[in-house]
């Protein structure tokens, strides 16, 4: 099975231990991750400014992508419900597709309808399949908890991302944590936002937001948060240190990928995971692991 | 506010822009005030009422706020809403008409002007490809040129500016 990989802009740059896993992890289960160079921003950081120019860029994705004639496969929650968003709107206005096929034209770009846009980790629910994951596990996780986070962009809006899971009581992500052999944490603030939508307008309440949610899991003292989106690692790991300073809150809570607990799970050593790179290390799961 | 100062354009501009259509079915029920992540925290902002002010058409009050910059786009207001307005894309609409009635934040010339350049909102050169070749990553395109001329405008001469998230 083979998938077109979309990294974004972050995860290329700063969330290499979140590229690394998820690769082997893709790898592992048997799907080949194909790379394509030139595929660059999705256009989500320019909706606030010029939403039409937002929606050339993800066309020039989505373009890329029908040449390959793969699904896209963004590692990024924002990139997923960006570029969703945008093949629907583009698949079901004809009119809009017209207006943004005149700017790829000169590009050399065609924009066909049908592209299949799904998030590395829906992929590997609707493609791969529990069942088939379960079957890989060679080291269960069973004694450690994981938090999900779901984030916003993974399941809403249900408009466009439905089908998998119920915005309103997800447990999509709790299943790939839970075919690991670990725990996952059902808790009262698991479906808060992660601020990173506002990190840059206020930074302040960005913080705020996140470290609701940081609090509670200080309190309830999981192995670790585990993320899907490098938005809301950007919250709850990289922010997480001036969060507590400035909101004199005593929280420490480790974030990890889900896929590197499905990589552990899968037989990966945390070197190969990219473990090295996560800034607040989960220390009770890495013990485990020397 | 007077509503003789109102302009009653305003929402038709609104609802003209993608995604701006919804605002006309609002009611006013507040569901998505209730459920909002930021109204929760911030009691000054409220979807319910930044959209009566947009309808009533007080210009300056909606486009010139920064309070329509601190939705988080979580879509949660989206969810709960019985009109389908879809605020969230509602406030999208309404940033775009800010923007280009000269209330854009200096973030989102910074933004373009990145994209411009590198095609990432993070630049990308020899050294990350380094960086990523180490850990077996294959290399990403350092400056894919169509986005320059998707977006009109020149990459950045001088040094690149603050890396943003």
């Amino acid at each position: 099975m083979e998938a077109l990989v979309f990294l974004g802009c972050t995860v290329p740059v700063r969330n290499l231990n979140y590229e690394v896993s998820a690769r082997k992890v893709a790898e592992a289960l048997g799907v080949k991750l194909v790379d394509l160079p030139e595929l660059g921003c999705c256009g989500y950081p320019l909706k606030s400014g010029d939403q039409r120019a937002a929606l050339v860029l993800a066309a020039r994705a989505l373009a890329q992508a029908a040449a390959t004639g793969l699904p896209l496969v963004p590692l990024c929650s924002a990139c997923a419900g960006t570029l969703t968003e945008a093949a629907h709107h583009l698949d079901h206005d004809p009119a809009a597709r017209a207006e943004v096929q005149a700017e790829l034209g000169p590009l050399g770009l065609t924009y066909q309808p049908g592209v299949k846009v799904r998030h590395l980790a829906r992929f590997l629910l609707e493609e791969v399949g529990l069942e088939a994951i379960a079957q890989k596990v060679v080291r269960p996780l069973s004694e450690f908890t994981f938090a999900p986070h779901y984030g916003c962009h993974f399941l809403k809006p249900s408009r466009v991302m439905g089908g998998l899971d119920d915005p309103e009581d997800p447990r999509s992500l709790a299943r790939l944590i839970e075919v690991s052999g670990a725990k996952s944490l059902d808790y009262a603030r698991l479906k808060d936002c992660c601020g990173g939508g506002v990190l840059g307008a206020d930074e302040d309440l960005a913080g705020r937001m996140a470290g609701g949610k940081l609090g509670e899991l200080t309190a309830a003292g999981v192995t670790a948060m585990a993320v899907v989106c490098p938005f809301c690692n950007v919250m709850f790991e990289g922010q997480q240190k001036a969060i507590a300073k400035r909101l004199e809150l005593e929280i420490k809570v480790p974030v990890v990928y889900l896929t590197q607990i499905l990589g552990l799970a899968l037989g990966f050593k945390p070197d190969e995971l990219g473990f090295k790179l996560n800034r607040i290390k989960p220390k009770e799961l890495l013990e485990a692991f020397k | 506010m007077r509503l003789n100062d109102c302009d009653p354009g305003l929402k038709f501009a609104i609802a003209a822009e993608p995604g701006g259509e919804g605002l006309k079915a609002c009611f006013s029920c507040a569901a998505c005030s209730a459920r909002c992540p930021v109204g929760a925290l911030v009691p000054e902002y409220d979807p319910r009422r930044l959209i009566r002010l947009a309808l009533l058409g007080d210009r300056e009050q909606v486009l010139a706020s920064p309070l329509i910059w601190l939705c988080s786009a979580c879509h949660g207001c989206a969810e709960v809403c019985p009109q389908d307005v879809r605020f969230s894309e509602v406030v999208t609409a309404i940033r775009n008409l800010a923007c280009r009635a000269g209330y854009a934040p200096p973030s989102q010339k910074a933004i373009a002007k990145q994209l411009a350049a590198h095609g990432r909102l993070l630049e990308v050169t020899e050294f990350e490809n380094n960086k990523r070749a180490e850990l077996g990553l294959p290399p990403v395109s350092e400056s894919p040129g169509d986005f320059q001329t998707i977006l009109g405008l020149a990459p950045e001469s001088g040094p690149a500016p603050g890396e943003g998230a």
